[in-house]
């Protein structure tokens, strides 16, 4: 035997673990098929489906020229308004709910807590939050707004948390031994560590809130959603199309900018 | 164009050499930002007068939920069952045809430009759509009910784990793979072999990640009729039967609670 099957068999044996796994993982999946039902599929699915892509490849052209409130260019910049605003507020009131979760800031107990009301905001539906603030503003954009802000606070905080918890502490003890003040410790030892990788955080919520805003539609909080939805429930696909075709294309840009703009941040 | 704010500002030093230091951008950036945030309060008619005086109505309804309704429960489990295996299903299988599309849309395996291009724009496409939209869809042409929902999980997972995926191997090591190719491998035997290892514990920590998200996406979906807890949620809305709602709540942060532990142990154990 020489030294190289030596070596391959001082390998560990996770053949067992392996199946185990496998095992499980198809026994969770035979359970969930059950789910699958093909009897309510309309008989002439394929009939519907076929309009639908036809009409999606047929955009009705005189809503995306249209320049009035009702047409897409003024929807979109809605939709854009909503999602940039919503991210402003939501990056400002998740920073103090971050600091108060980072476990090597605060106690454990009281991590620990923030976290799961974290968990609370990020697991209530848009939808609900969406009700519930119409009760505030009246239907419209302001509480599509105040919507978003609420739901990017869950996962703006956990992401800020990752970048807290990786602070370099060692420039924080440097600066108190040339002794300086608390403030000149949080300006100049703190502050440049976190605003480029904060901001590049805030960008990606942009990006996913742009995407989200489409749901809030659904309950009339205001941007592109509403349209589109009243459009698919009244079969006009080649409006559906028409609207598709142009929020695609700002996501697309906004990405396309986004991951530009990221890149730069975190490379300096 | 040399614009004063922007042009470098010139420093003397001591032994009269000049230097240039260039401007930051900060303040430009900053006065953008705020220009676009005064439009962006115009557009969307923002006003914290109204926040501030109106905000105890906030609480309203979620006084309603507080005692949630316990009688409630019996109704909720199937429905509750439903999304998850809703989600688990599309998880699963949207994982699993990931994995080819990415393969394919992956420029350092996939030799053939126009091929790859293809499966990265289609990938793009997907992610763009919103998962209601697919899901709407979707009940037009599956009819109500779990299938439209597993579908537009299914589709989402794809783009999601698609992409980060194909991101993976096109930053994969490729020596050992070039060396086994010169051996005479397959493409496949030698993606098999050389890359898989090396993606395939971030790939199922992607899985994973996508899943939990999916469990709560899929409580949403019952709102266009594509199945699940949504569709209680949705018309216990509708009723204003609050406490209902709070019980719907509850089940659901306890049920995600649960998942994301779960998934977190086994992401942390994968790394």
């Amino acid at each position: 035997m020489n030294a190289i099957e030596k070596q391959l068999q001082l390998q560990p044996n996770r053949r067992m673990s392996y199946i185990m796994t496998i095992g499980i993982v198809c026994l969770l999946c035979i359970w969930s098929v059950t789910t699958i039902h093909f009897e309510n599929v309309s008989v002439n699915g394929t009939k519907i489906a076929k309009n639908i892509f036809v009409g999606l490849l047929n955009p009705d052209w005189s809503l995306i020229v249209n320049w009035t409130t009702t047409g897409i260019p003024y929807l979109l910049i809605e939709t854009m308004a909503i999602a940039f605003l919503g991210t402003i507020v939501g990056a400002l009131l998740a920073i103090p709910l971050a600091f108060l979760s980072a476990s090597n800031i605060v106690p454990k107990p009281i991590s620990f807590i923030v976290r799961f009301l974290l968990i609370i905001i990020r697991t209530i539906p848009a939808i609900v939050y969406g009700l519930m603030f119409i009760r505030v503003t009246g239907p419209g954009p302001f509480a599509g707004v105040l919507t978003m802000s609420l739901t990017s606070i869950g996962m703006l905080s956990k992401l800020y948390v990752d970048v807290i918890e990786d602070l370099d502490k060692s420039i924080l003890e440097s600066m108190e031994a040339i002794g300086c003040t608390l403030m000149e410790k949080i300006r100049y030892g703190i502050w440049p560590q976190l605003t480029a990788l904060f901001l590049s955080i805030v960008i990606y919520r942009f990006d996913m809130n742009l995407r989200d805003a489409t749901i809030l539609g659904l309950v009339g909080a205001g941007g592109i959603g509403a349209p589109l939805i009243f459009a698919m429930n009244a079969y006009k696909w080649s409006e559906v199309g028409a609207i598709l075709l142009g929020l695609v294309l700002l996501i697309l840009m906004v990405e396309y900018m986004s991951n530009r703009l990221r890149m730069k941040l975190v490379k300096g | 164009m040399q614009w004063k704010l922007l042009s470098p500002k010139k420093i003397v030093l001591p032994n009269g050499k000049e230097v240039l230091e260039k401007r930051s951008f900060i303040p430009v950036m900053w006065l953008i930002l705020f220009i676009l945030m005064v439009l962006a309060i115009r557009i969307t008619g923002f006003s914290l007068d109204i926040l501030v005086h109106r905000m105890q109505q906030f609480f309203v309804i979620l006084q309603q939920m507080i005692p949630p309704n316990v009688a409630y429960l019996s109704k909720l489990w199937q429905p509750l069952f439903d999304t998850i295996k809703m989600s688990l299903l599309g998880s699963i299988a949207g994982a699993l045809c990931a994995l080819p599309i990415a393969i394919l849309a992956a420029t350092n395996i996939t030799k053939h430009k126009g091929l790859a291009m293809m499966c990265k724009f289609i990938l793009s496409l997907l992610r763009t759509l919103p998962t209601l939209i697919i899901a709407l869809i979707a009940t037009f042409i599956f009819g109500l009910g779990t299938m439209a929902g597993t579908v537009a999980i299914f589709l989402f997972t794809i783009a999601y784990v698609g992409k980060l995926l194909y991101e993976q191997i096109e930053n994969a090591n490729m020596d050992a793979y070039e060396a086994m190719q010169s051996m005479g491998l397959t493409t496949m035997q030698a993606f098999r072999y050389a890359i898989l290892p090396q993606i395939l514990p971030n790939y199922l920590s992607t899985s994973l990640f996508c899943f939990e998200g999916n469990v709560r996406y899929a409580s949403i979906l019952g709102y266009v009729g594509a199945g699940g807890i949504g569709l209680l949620l949705n018309e216990s809305l509708g009723w204003r039967s609050y406490e209902n709602v709070g019980m719907i709540l509850l089940m659901l942060v306890c049920t995600v609670f649960l998942i994301e532990t779960t998934s977190e142990y086994f992401r942390k154990k994968l790394m």
